[in-house]
């Protein structure tokens, strides 16, 4: 009946949207990026999660037997996780080069255009 | 825009946001419910070919050209990194300094290492029976390896990590992956269709094509990772800038 764990999603979503509008530092505002996606995975747990379930893996339980939650959301959160992390690799890497070409990160200092 | 501008527009997105996402929260089937038909639908897949941890079967069988775009996202991202931390003409490359290592932190980390390997393979190898496979146990391999720079430094990391070779097999994760689903294509089932025998439920060999796959993917993302972080190190510990105003941190 609660809708809890879908609303934390969303405060976790909006915090990193708070982050990213404010954000003095790129690396900060890198950081707030992954705040904003580690939301998507909340609120995929939740919605693939059912009352009194277990993992989805039948090794050592007989399949049948318990409740599972559901895989497929699962899965997803894995692919999430895997690109949030490459994302977040080639954007620490434009920031090393933007603190190198302009001598800051922070984003209201790179109005203009340098060649 | 000025602070306090962009304030109010953040304050009013947000609140719309925050009134139309907890709108849409109420109409969801309730948290912890009964009804998964697609979750339902995976596990009777995943029995049925044998592959006793669904996530992976979901990945590696039923959604594997899912994975495909994402292990080349992978792949896309890495090369990335690449250029742009690459030795720019301005910059010297410098020898890295041999350091001092606490005992007790050196004692540790070799001793961690072999253990971190071990458990990275296993994760690897076992992704079809319990939870992890070849993206999770990928990350736990590259980080065994980079405990050799806690433990020694980063001299001892750059005799174990021939770069150019974990650029060949960077690709070469991303090929047999492809050529895996090419295999199915000559006999006949669908690309990156299950095509091997599904073996005995919860046997190292069992879930057909899921346990290549998922070494395809570990080599591929102990590869990346391993590229990317020394790309970063490099940065770190050699890249140097021949231009005097570049130590001025101001």
């Amino acid at each position: 009946m609660s809708a809890a764990p879908y609303v934390v999603a969303g405060w976790l979503f909006l915090m990193g949207c708070h982050g990213l509008a404010t954000s003095r530092n790129l690396i900060h505002a890198v950081g707030c990026l992954a705040v904003c996606q580690s939301s998507t995975y909340v609120l995929l747990l939740a919605v693939g999660y059912r009352s009194g379930a277990t993992a989805p893996v039948f090794s050592d339980i007989a399949p049948g037997s318990r409740p599972v939650v559901d895989p497929v959301v699962q899965a997803l959160t894995l692919t999430d996780i895997v690109i949030g992390a490459t994302v977040t690799a080639l954007l620490l890497s434009l920031v090393v080069q933007v603190a190198k070409r302009h001598r800051t990160v922070d984003p209201d200092e790179l109005s203009e255009l340098r060649g | 825009m000025t602070m306090r501008l962009r304030m109010w527009v953040l304050a009013l997105g947000g609140l719309g946001v925050a009134v139309l996402y907890v709108l849409a929260c109420l109409n969801l089937p309730s948290f912890g419910g009964d009804r998964h038909p697609y979750g339902d639908r995976a596990v009777r897949a995943a029995l049925a070919r044998h592959t006793a941890n669904t996530v992976s079967s979901v990945n590696f069988d039923q959604r594997a050209l899912d994975t495909l775009g994402e292990e080349s996202i992978l792949f896309g991202s890495v090369l990335g990194t690449v250029v742009l931390l690459r030795q720019t003409r301005d910059e010297d490359r410098q020898q890295p300094e041999p350091a001092r290592v606490a005992p007790s932190v050196r004692r540790y980390a070799l001793f961690a290492l072999p253990v971190t390997l071990l458990i990275g393979l296993y994760i690897v190898t076992h992704g079809q029976l319990s939870p992890g496979g070849g993206f999770q146990g990928g990350v736990v391999v590259a980080t065994s390896l980079h405990l050799l720079y806690i433990a020694v430094d980063y001299r001892a990391l750059e005799r174990i990590r021939p770069l150019g070779m974990y650029e060949v097999a960077d690709a070469a994760g991303e090929a047999a992956y492809v050529l895996v689903g090419a295999a199915a294509l000559l006999t006949g089932w669908a690309f990156l269709g299950n095509f091997l025998p599904y073996g005995t439920f919860n046997t190292l060999s069992s879930g057909g094509t899921v346990p290549l796959l998922n070494a395809a993917i570990g080599v591929e993302v102990t590869a990346g990772v391993v590229v990317l972080l020394a790309r970063f190190l490099d940065q770190a510990v050699e890249i140097a800038s021949t231009d005097e105003e570049a130590e001025d941190p101001a």
